[in-house]
């Protein structure tokens, strides 16, 4: 099969269609878990870290790269999980908070985490219910003004 | 193969691995929606260091096995993990008191490990400690709101710590493997971590109005292979489909 030979900057954008599937709006660039692409001649590895060491997404995230570069014609490629530096919600692209508020999540907020706002009414009058949501990364809150549960993606 | 090594790091995977088991028995039976997700969530960050650390362990040990392997395919006296982690859940308090226990010593232990002079073992502690600051959390706040809730959350509290007490020390007594981790660098210093855990201990039962028993008596023998019979009951679960079909995949 003929092998095409792309640059890193061609590969991070066909990696964009490689979602979160608990979070399907956001990337695996967007969430901080695509750490690297190093290019070899025309050897591809593409470096990625987990977010929750239990985290049972990383599996099909691995699946869908593979896929990814496959229906691209990229067959000569290695996939890495590093655990160091350890994934923090530092690395979540501007981008990817704007695309977690708009699916109904709350980005996470480093300066004040008393402080949530709700992604649908924005209101700060918000209560945590839970330090642990639906998924290891989220917490549950509750909006006091528009009364809707929602989740929040806490700082870690 | 270093075999203080690979003891070690089994340990503490094993330690895991055994209370993610625990926990998981309370999906679906917990006492409400949020907390039966907290205590599955917890168990499933412990799952997921347990394999990170039996990863390592299968590439320490170099002889071609594999994480699965050392989960699935041990029997009840190689595994290395504490008393404190296999004893039954009980009721809900039973379980809290037994997770505050164990949060308190693993959450100082990751952050001590982060300093190891094994690189590996030093990534996976800087990974889990993210995560043992939200369970330390969790379990000390649920023993101060049962302690101090009422009547009959404190009596259920205060006789899960009369019973689970003698299970509290065995974490800090070193091993051979202990010894050989802290003397080599790759592992804590256990002195530093109990006085640590001791103290955050002593200052939440204190708050939540509970007596620790004055009896010192600690059981012993998890670390090197000898347990209470809960452990066989846990594996006879947790193994039961790689023992009766070897090798199966999903």
């Amino acid at each position: 099969m003929h092998e095409m030979v792309l640059n890193k900057n061609q590969i991070c954008q066909l990696l964009e269609d490689v979602t979160d599937p608990e979070i399907p709006v956001i990337s695996i660039r967007d969430l901080g878990i695509l750490r690297d692409i190093r290019i070899d001649h025309n050897h591809v590895e593409v470096v990625i870290t987990p977010t929750y060491s239990g985290c049972p997404a990383m599996l099909e995230i691995e699946r869908s790269i593979n896929n990814t570069l496959k229906k691209n014609n990229i067959e000569n490629f290695r996939i890495t999980t590093i655990l160091s530096p350890a994934w923090t919600t530092d690395w979540m692209t501007e981008e990817g908070k704007q695309k977690l508020k708009e699916y109904g999540i709350a980005p996470p907020s480093p300066t004040n985490e008393d402080d949530i706002q709700c992604p649908n009414c924005n209101s700060r009058n918000t209560s945590l219910v839970s330090q642990f949501g639906s998924t290891a990364c989220k917490s549950l809150f509750k909006c006091n003004d528009c009364l809707e549960p929602f989740d929040y993606f806490k700082c870690h | 193969m270093n075999n203080h090594l690979f003891n070690y790091t089994l340990q503490q995977a094993d330690n895991c691995l055994i209370l993610g088991q625990r926990l998981g028995e309370w999906c679906g039976h917990g006492p409400i929606l949020e907390q039966d997700i907290a205590m599955t969530n917890i168990a499933l960050d412990l799952i997921g260091q347990s394999r990170m650390l039996y990863q390592y362990a299968a590439e320490v040990q170099g002889d071609g096995k594999t994480e699965d392997d050392l989960a699935y395919l041990r029997d009840a006296w190689d595994f290395k993990n504490v008393l404190l982690v296999e004893q039954p859940n009980g009721d809900f308090a039973k379980t809290i008191l037994r997770q505050f226990l164990f949060d308190s010593f693993n959450c100082y232990f990751y952050e001590a490990l982060k300093d190891s002079n094994d690189e590996k073992l030093a990534a996976i502690a800087a990974k889990s400690h993210k995560e043992t600051l939200y369970h330390l959390k969790w379990s000390a706040d649920w023993v101060l709101r049962l302690g101090d809730g009422t009547e009959e959350s404190h009596e259920r509290i205060q006789s899960a710590l009369n019973e689970l007490w003698p299970y509290s020390a065995e974490i800090i007594i070193a091993s051979d493997a202990d010894h050989d981790a802290k003397t080599n660098g790759y592992g804590v210093n256990l002195e530093e971590i109990q006085s640590r855990r001791d103290s955050k201990i002593e200052e939440v039962l204190e708050e939540a109005t509970l007596t620790a028993p004055e009896d010192t008596f600690s059981h012993s023998g998890g670390k090197s292979g000898t347990h209470t019979e809960h452990l066989g009951y846990i594996l006879a679960d947790l193994q039961f489909l790689q023992r009766a079909y070897p090798g199966n995949e999903w």
